[in-house]
């Protein structure tokens, strides 16, 4: 099977690889390009685990081809803190104590980050909806919805 | 497994025509990529339609609308013009999976990819929606309920793509709209959809209606026995009664787990019901 050669950006950097056409882009994250933040709780788009920003949309990176990140900009976990300073929605996560295993708080992380960009000021409601694709088995989800409030809070009064 | 890309539409018919063994389309491959995961699907090449310009744009002549066929449910979401004359339609296909899959789950995808519950297929058939097909001998336009004709299986072949969805102008009485039964309230499948689009008179009487029904066959159907019910009428007690006899006596549904043959076929008048009243409600104003 001919591999095929992909550029592509992920949090800012330039990537080059060789790519087979079957993986996914998740395969690819973790494994060519070792950024392994990203999860894979289902690898069949519903568990949210894998969640990725690609040209500005929300994705499951489980649900696209390594192929096509071709030419696009990506934005995964690994980009999130800036250095050593976490994002408001991480140090919220720790302050509310909102993971327990943490196989899903990449992605729910990634997820709601791309939702405070798009909705400064959810309700409550908004980010139970936005955040359905993201399953959790530990939390029970409450910590998770207050860690996000606070950190829309943060954020708004920042 | 080759996957390409092609700018054109020309180019994508050239690779699927000349394709040698089984060659699959590609949108937003929220269907696709779990197939391939699961193996449950194999083939030789992946033609990835996402990138050529006719299949995304949205277009509007007169009040009527064409949709590009990758046209995406967060896409489509933003577009205030087409959510307000076909509000269904859209509701139908923001309904398929979470925020991750809306970015990625095409229109066209979902019609073609032709499962009996699938979301947007009822909304389609209901709306009247006509696709625009092309293939290796030219353009087609095939109605919306005639493209599937069983559980993942379309008339569509193998070398012909959709390339838009075209929804024809209406008055300014007109409304419609789609509602699935769920168990939960996010991400599941249909186990009943309907979609209902109908316009009214002056004195909100309905001269025109079409319903679609979904999850309850082999492929989503249009039941023109359930819009007669309603043509003629205020949507008043007595026609409701009718629309959802007419809709159960419809369905023709399957045992599985997510509902029983007696529970879809009820559910369905009810789902029936309350959809008919919203698209009432949107075309009065
Ligand atoms: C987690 C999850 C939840 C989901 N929830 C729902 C749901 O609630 N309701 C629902 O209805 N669906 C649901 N789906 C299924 C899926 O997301 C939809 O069917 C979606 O609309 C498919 O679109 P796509 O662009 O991703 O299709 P693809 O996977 O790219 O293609 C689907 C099929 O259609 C063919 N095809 C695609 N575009 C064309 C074209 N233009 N011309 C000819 N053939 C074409 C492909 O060859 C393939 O056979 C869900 C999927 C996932 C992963
Ligand atoms: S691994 Fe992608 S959604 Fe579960
Ligand atoms: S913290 Fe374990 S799955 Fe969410």
């Amino acid at each position: 099977m001919a591999k095929q050669h992909v550029t592509t950006t992920v949090n800012n950097d330039e990537f080059e690889f060789l790519c087979e056409p079957k993986a996914s882009m998740l395969d690819v994250l973790r494994d060519e390009l070792n950024l392994t933040g990203s999860k894979e709780g289902c690898a069949t788009g519903d568990c949210g685990a894998c969640s990725v920003v690609m040209d500005g949309r929300l994705v499951c990176s489980c649900l696209v081809l390594g192929v096509e990140m071709e030419g696009k900009s990506i934005e995964t976990i690994e980009g999130m803190a800036d250095g050593e300073k976490l994002h408001p929605l991480q140090q919220q996560f720790l302050d509310h104590a909102a993971l327990q295993c943490g196989i899903c708080t990449p992605g729910v992380l990634v997820a709601a980050k791309a939702l405070l960009e798009k909705n400064p000021d959810p309700t409550e409601t908004e980010v139970r909806y936005w955040l359905a694709g993201n399953l959790c088995r530990c939390t029970g989800y409450d910590k998770i919805i207050r860690a996000v409030m606070d950190a829309a809070k943060e954020m708004r009064a920042a | 497994m080759q996957y390409e890309a092609p700018q054109t539409l020309d180019a994508a018919l050239s690779l699927l025509a000349g394709a040698t063994g089984q060659a699959r389309i590609l949108a937003g491959g929220t269907d696709i990529m779990v197939q391939l995961h699961m193996d449950t699907t194999d083939p030789d090449m992946l033609v990835d339609i996402k990138n050529i310009s006719e299949l995304r744009a949205i277009t509007e002549t007169d009040g009527a609308f064409t949709i590009g066929a990758v046209t995406t449910g967060a896409e489509l979401g933003e577009n205030e013009a087409v959510k307000k004359m076909w509000p269904g339609v859209v509701e139908g296909l923001e309904l398929i999976g979470s925020t991750q899959v809306q970015g990625r789950a095409t229109i066209g995808g979902n019609l073609c990819n032709a499962s009996p519950a699938a979301d947007v297929i009822p909304a389609l058939i209901a709306a009247n929606a006509i696709t625009n097909v092309v293939g290796p001998n030219g353009s087609r336009e095939v109605a919306a309920e005639d493209i599937p004709v069983g559980p993942g299986k379309t008339s569509l072949a193998q070398d012909e793509i959709v390339v838009s969805i075209s929804f024809p102008a209406r008055g300014a009485r007109a409304g419609d709209a789609y509602l699935r039964f769920i168990p939960r309230t996010e991400m599941d499948i249909a186990v009943v959809g309907v979609g209902i689009s109908l316009e009214v008179d002056e004195a909100g009487v309905c001269t025109q209606a079409r319903v679609g029904l979904g999850a309850v066959a082999e492929k989503a159907l249009l039941v023109p026995e359930a819009a007669a019910t309603l043509i003629g009428t205020s949507l008043d007690d007595a026609a409701m009664e009718k629309l959802a006899a007419a809709i159960s006596a419809a369905c023709r549904p399957i045992n599985d787990r997510r509902g029983t043959i007696e529970f879809r076929t009820d559910v369905a008048g009810v789902m029936a019901r309350r959809t008919a009243k919203i698209a009432y409600d949107r075309a009065v104003g």
